[in-house]
């Protein structure tokens, strides 16, 4: 039996009367504290046994649910695929899975819920990920909760597990990436794990879908039930009781756990615990002061240290590791990625191969052209209109199919023709870049830079798929860490990154000028990072932190790039498809009504002011309704030769820091609220036209494009 | 011999001026009648400093003295940033006061305690005393920020001093916990590091929290 001090037996006492049920076991050959006469090595607290109401109708059981938990990283969403059938986004980048995605799995008969859990590094939440994923864990019941960890790492991720077997949860521990530790030397005893935790432990490598039958077979055997928790020093422990034993209501969790949490100060369960002690809350938040206090450090990082201790004597002859043999090739590239020198370079090489000869050449070039040029002005679109000819007598409902504005003769042919093809080859450009693991190390490389505009190199994910879809960066700036961070990105975002649909067209429009384009780069560079600097410093809040894990760089899989692209084009598809149709159909109504014209003679003033032509006013309408309608619209002037190059350039840049397309502005409202949508839609539109007719004064003055 | 506060601000911007920036000296802007009475004054009767040519310049009799009250400012700047986690302009004005505590051996108590720092927190050089050479002679193992460390260069993590807890979370995450091992491969742009088998890039702000016993 274990030898207490007279405090800790009062304590002890005390959780007796609470029907607190308490074992410890003494171990004498692990001391580290010489000064105590004893280590806990197990401790198991139950909670009161819940009363179950006997009127529960045994029919309609609630699915068996499993939920899917883990750091960012180590291949949850292949694991939920693997299990569902149901692709998600396969992320290489830490915090894509932003939203949790379920899905069913059937396995030996039986249907099970699953849940893919945001990643998150422990039990005391950062971000509002993390927040969602620890609400899920400690307010929803689980048939089976599967940790999955990175078999490379399993020092730093099994702390973790024994977090989730403290409170109290039933669990089934994946250790994935198997593949690819072996290849580092590292080699796992899996069955030792498995005997010291008493949980099933299963070795797997769920991308190459190794490991997934006994995963499966794991989930239809597994008896569930709760683990004893494990140990902390005797100080802690008796710290963590004296409060534990304060919580009288009702919990889901573990109320050791719980008191665990509580003297984190987990936001959580602070309000939790408030919300059922009632009165009592005043007291118990005393006691945890009194105790965090009396550590004078910090509890984090005790804890931290505790359950370190514990994994490695968890992981004593589990891991073991032969020496490695030099750098790997995959080595030597990632350091130099990372270097300034060769790492610029290569980021330049990646713009000019990716971006410039994949999306711009071939996409916007090659393809569109067979697409728009060949296949829609030449024969989809004259049939259309023939047919129409033929068989439609009412003006209205020509107009509206196949007119000017027509569904199908806009609306469907610039989807299919025009933006698929540029979208489409963007999207497959950035997926290679994310299954590569390049993007971390971008962002390493930026960082310095991005300080100076309010941001931190992480921003720089959001910031490159904006020159695919703004859209969807507005939406991908919910991973950054801080509001302030967001909006800036945000502002960003609608004023100075050209969508890919929309630099395609600007780049055919300007190649014919000589100078514009670097007029139009050199703008739109200066006016990114000026605006980034004034409004980090207009608005209030702390400095972004940058930290991240860099992945190590590895060839991209097909199966991976196909799956992401798929899923990003899919998303486009059902998010802007329906828009272009709505836009089509607004210009059409607006044409019948003559508003359009209206509008277009209320701007006019204004293009005047820019030095524009009036007819361009109408270009920025359409801007409005697609970015890329605007440009499209530039070039069809240019092409009738109605503007000079000063004109042309002054009309590329204001229209590219215009206002964003209506989807855009619908996901700023979305993400950031009616209030802020609109205040940055004034003051990109500002900016834009200001922008303008300062440069149309330049360059008139200067001469040049002259 | 103690010089006063006034005259320890003269021969710290003397000192400044002659060997980091190289200039002769400091144009002497009193009226000498003024003189008597001040700082100045003091120096010159100890001719820790002379005037010529309405130049203030410091004598080699002074050099030592102004030196160490160098060392003594930016110790203080040192222990306000590391320990006292003050920084920025409240630090180094607080610092500017505390300096002139830092006599009778206290510098050198608090050149130990930050383990013999050798540049401030503007990145200037603190000119090393007796104990710093003593440490050096003896080769001590020191505790250094990750800062301080030269791409290449490994340790074991001593400590986190940062008292932010999102901050010492984010780093518990990284698993950088005082024990483990760390190999910095990169200290510019961004400092990228190894811990156990997973690589992290941080910036200087986080990486000034980690401290690194070298070896």
């Amino acid at each position: 039996m274990v030898i207490y001090r007279e405090t800790d037996c009062k304590f002890l006492a005390e959780a007796g009367r609470e029907h607190l049920y308490f074992t410890a076991v003494r171990q004498d050959e692990h001391e580290i504290l010489p000064n105590r006469q004893c280590q806990l090595t197990s401790v198991e607290i139950l909670n009161t046994p819940k009363k179950v109401p006997m009127s529960q109708p045994l029919a309609i059981a609630p699915k068996r649910k499993i939920f899917l938990v883990g750091n960012p990283n180590v291949g949850k969403s292949v694991l939920f695929n693997a299990l569902t059938g149901a692709y998600t986004t396969v992320s290489n980048y830490p915090g894509t899975s932003v939203e949790i995605s379920r899905g069913e799995a059937s396995i030996a008969g039986t249907t099970y819920e699953v849940l893919d859990t945001p990643g998150m590094y422990g039990l005391q939440p950062m971000t509002e990920e993390e927040r969602v994923s620890q609400r899920i864990l400690l307010q929803e019941e689980a048939f089976a909760v599967i940790h999955v960890i990175d078999a490379r790492n399993l020092e730093r991720m099994l702390p973790m597990t024994v977090q989730l077997i403290e409170a109290g949860l039933p669990l089934i521990l994946v250790v994935n990436i198997i593949d690819e530790a072996e290849r580092m030397g590292i080699a796992i005893d899996v069955e030792l794990l498995q005997q010291r935790l008493t949980i099933p432990v299963i070795a797997a490598a769920t991308a190459h879908k190794r490991g997934l039958d006994e995963i499966r077979t794991a989930i239809s055997t597994f008896a569930g039930g709760r683990q004893p928790a494990y140990a902390y020093a005797p100080d802690l422990e008796r710290d963590i009781l004296r409060l534990a034993v304060q919580l009288h209501g009702d919990y889901r969790v573990d109320r050791r756990a719980l008191a665990l949490l509580f003297l984190l100060r987990d936001e959580e369960t602070t309000a939790l615990v408030q919300r059922i002690e009632g009165e009592s809350a005043a007291a118990i938040a005393e006691t945890a002061r009194e105790i965090i206090f009396s550590y004078r450090s910090d509890l984090h990082l005790r804890l931290s240290m505790e359950r370190k201790r514990i994994c490695s004597d968890l992981l004593a002859g589990v891991v073991s590791t032969s020496p490695r043999q030099g750098r790997t090739w995959g080595e030597r590239l990632s350091a130099m990625t990372m270097n300034p020198w060769t790492g610029v370079p290569i980021l330049l090489a990646v713009l000019y191969f990716g971006l410039y000869q994949f999306v711009g050449i071939f996409g916007a070039g090659t393809i569109v052209g067979l697409l728009e040029g060949d296949l829609f002005s030449d024969i989809i679109n004259p049939w259309f209109i023939s047919t129409a000819d033929q068989f439609i007598p009412w003006l209205w409902l020509h107009e509206l199919l196949v007119g000017e504005y027509g569904i199908l003769t806009l609306a469907v042919r610039y989807a299919v023709a025009l933006v698929m093809p540029i979208v489409g080859t963007f999207f497959v450009a950035f997926s290679i870049l994310e299954d590569s693991g390049y993007f971390p190390r971008l962002a390493m490389l930026v960082d310095r830079i991005f300080k100076a505009i309010g941001l931190n190199g992480r921003a720089v994910i959001p910031m490159v798929l904006g020159f695919g879809c703004d859209t969807m960066a507005t939406m991908v700036t919910r991973t950054l860490e801080t509001t302030r961070e967001r909006v800036i990105a945000t502002v960003l975002l609608a004023l100075a990154i050209p969508c890919s649909a929309q630099l395609g067209v600007i780049l055919a429009l300007l190649s014919g000028v000589p100078g514009a384009l670097l007029i139009w780069t050199v703008v739109m560079s200066l006016i990114f990072l000026l605006v980034g600097f004034l409004t980090a410093r207009l608005l209030p809040g702390e400095r972004p932190m940058f930290y991240m894990e860099i992945p190590p760089l590895r060839l991209p899989q097909w199966r991976n790039v196909v799956v992401k692209t798929l899923t990003r084009m899919q998303w486009y598809f059902f998010e802007i498809f329906p828009l272009f149709i709505l836009a089509s159909i607004v210009l059409w109504a607006g044409k019948m009504t003559g508003a359009l014209e209206s509008l277009v003679r209320f701007l006019a003033p204004g293009m005047t002011l820019l030095g524009l032509p009036k007819d361009v006013a109408a270009v920025f309408v359409f801007g409005f309704f697609r970015r890329d309608f605007g440009a499209a619209g530039l070039f069809d002037m240019n092409e009738q030769g109605l503007l000079t190059p000063v004109q042309l350039t002054v009309a590329a840049v204001t229209l590219t820091l215009f206002v964003p397309c209506v989807a855009q502005f619908l996901m700023m409202k979305k993400e950031r609220g009616w209030k802020t949508a609109l205040i940055i839609f004034a003051a990109v539109t500002a900016t834009a036209f200001s922008v303008g007719w300062l440069l149309n004064i330049a360059l008139l003055s200067l001469g040049w494009l002259a | 011999m103690r010089v006063s506060e006034a005259a320890e601000e003269i021969l710290e911007s003397l000192w400044i001026a002659s060997e980091e920036k190289g200039k002769p000296g400091l144009p002497c802007d009193l009226e000498s009648d003024a003189i008597e009475g001040s700082g100045l004054h003091e120096l010159l009767s100890l001719s820790y400093v002379e005037v010529v040519n309405d130049l203030i310049r410091l004598r080699p009799e002074g050099q030592h003295e102004a030196m160490m009250t160098v060392r003594r400012h930016r110790l203080a700047e040192r222990l306000m940033m590391d320990i006292l986690d003050m920084k920025g302009i409240p630090g180094d004005e607080r610092a500017c006061e505390f300096e002139h505590l830092l006599h009778h051996g206290v510098d050198t108590k608090i050149c130990t305690l930050l383990n013999h720092p050798t540049t401030c927190p503007h990145d200037r050089p603190i000119p090393p005393g007796e104990c710093c050479e003593v440490a050096k002679a003896t080769g001590v193992i020191g505790v250094v920020a990750l800062t301080e460390l030269k791409a290449g260069e490994a340790g074991e993590i001593a400590y986190l001093s940062t008292s932010d807890p999102k901050k010492m979370q984010k780093l518990m995450n990284m698993g950088v916990l005082p024990g483990n091992r760390l190999d910095l491969s990169r200290s510019y742009p961004t400092f990228v590091f190894r811990v156990g088998n997973s690589e992290f890039a941080v910036d200087e702000e986080l990486a000034r929290e980690i401290f690194i016993r070298k070896g």
